[in-house]
């Protein structure tokens, strides 16, 4: 941390605060927005969307969310992961919580400090052994080509899978990334 | 409508969409399946060329259509097959049954895609 390179950067976090962010070494940064600040929590920027449950809405909610995590400025290949998470999510809404039956889809995304959180909520059938559908190859449905990769994939590209889940109530997917790992790299 | 067929010879190829995703896998599937009871195919190319998204209904789709080409004794390949769509397929285990180039392979005869 340095508060020389505040003035070089021309950014810094108007809390004051030495251990935000912000105020710390970034010279391979460009300025943000200031979602970057723990100090400030009413920063934390929600959105939501609610959508039918038909595949062909797939594509678009995709595209609603990489558009909403630009804000934290990531790489082309963050937001491709994020978008294949997200496909997972919404495809098993879609095949396995309403099969096939179109009711409401909802999506619960915030971004906060530097990390982008994402809710995938149906009302459908819910999962009875989540550990289990949570094994690779493992489906529900082989005749119908569902390869069983998709928390596989999801747990692949987040950091952090968590499945709530209730037996004809519904299913709830909550997945967390971090965001801007990439500059770390860099700086190694 | 997009095009996402090709037969030439007993070659079916498969011009994959810009985005695999469950709802393009199933029209891909549905298309696919029609050529492959209607005509002699020895071998299917999933040409990746313009494609930047796919998910684990990709796999699916893929998988699938392996499994019925090789009931006929036949070949699946992958060509064009871009860094980001490479991972997901090694994520997979789908590289272990079907071949992956990433641009055209040496000899490729009855390959009629668009320009590289």
């Amino acid at each position: 941390m340095s508060h020389s390179n505040e003035a070089t950067n021309g950014y810094a976090c108007p809390s004051g605060d030495k251990e935000c962010p912000k105020n710390m070494d970034r010279k391979n940064e460009a300025p943000k927005g200031h979602i970057g600040c723990p100090k400030s929590m009413d920063r934390k920027n929600e959105m939501r969307l609610e959508f039918d449950s038909r595949s062909c809405n797939e594509g678009f909610v995709r595209v609603a969310v990489a558009a909403f995590m630009t804000q934290l400025n990531p790489t082309l290949e963050e937001v491709a992961d994020v978008k294949t998470a997200l496909s997972e999510a919404v495809t098993n809404s879609v095949i396995h919580g309403y099969e096939g039956d179109v009711q409401k889809i909802t999506i619960t995304c915030y971004i906060m400090e530097q990390e982008i959180f994402v809710e995938v909520a149906d009302k459908g059938c819910g999962i009875e052994n989540v550990e289990k559908a949570m094994e690779p190859l493992f489906t529900t449905k082989p005749d119908s080509e569902r390869s069983g990769m998709g928390f596989a994939f999801m747990e692949a590209f987040m950091d952090e899978v968590k499945v709530k889940s209730v037996v004809g109530e519904g299913t709830t997917v909550f997945m967390r990334k971090k965001i801007g790992q990439a500059y770390n790299k860099f700086d190694q | 409508m997009e095009e996402y067929f090709d037969i030439t010879g007993t070659n079916l190829t498969i011009f994959v969409p810009r985005e695999l995703d469950h709802h393009n896998a199933e029209i891909i599937k549905e298309g696919a399946d029609k050529l492959l009871r209607t005509h002699n195919i020895r071998r299917i190319i999933f040409d990746f060329g313009k494609t930047s998204f796919m998910d684990s209904s990709g796999i699916g789709m893929i998988m699938g259509r392996y499994k019925n080409i090789r009931f006929t004794g036949g070949t699946a390949i992958a060509i064009r097959v871009n860094e980001r769509i490479s991972r997901i397929l090694t994520l997979s285990g789908v590289y272990k049954v079907i071949d992956i180039y990433e641009g055209l392979p040496q000899q490729s005869p009855g390959y009629k895609g668009g320009a590289i």
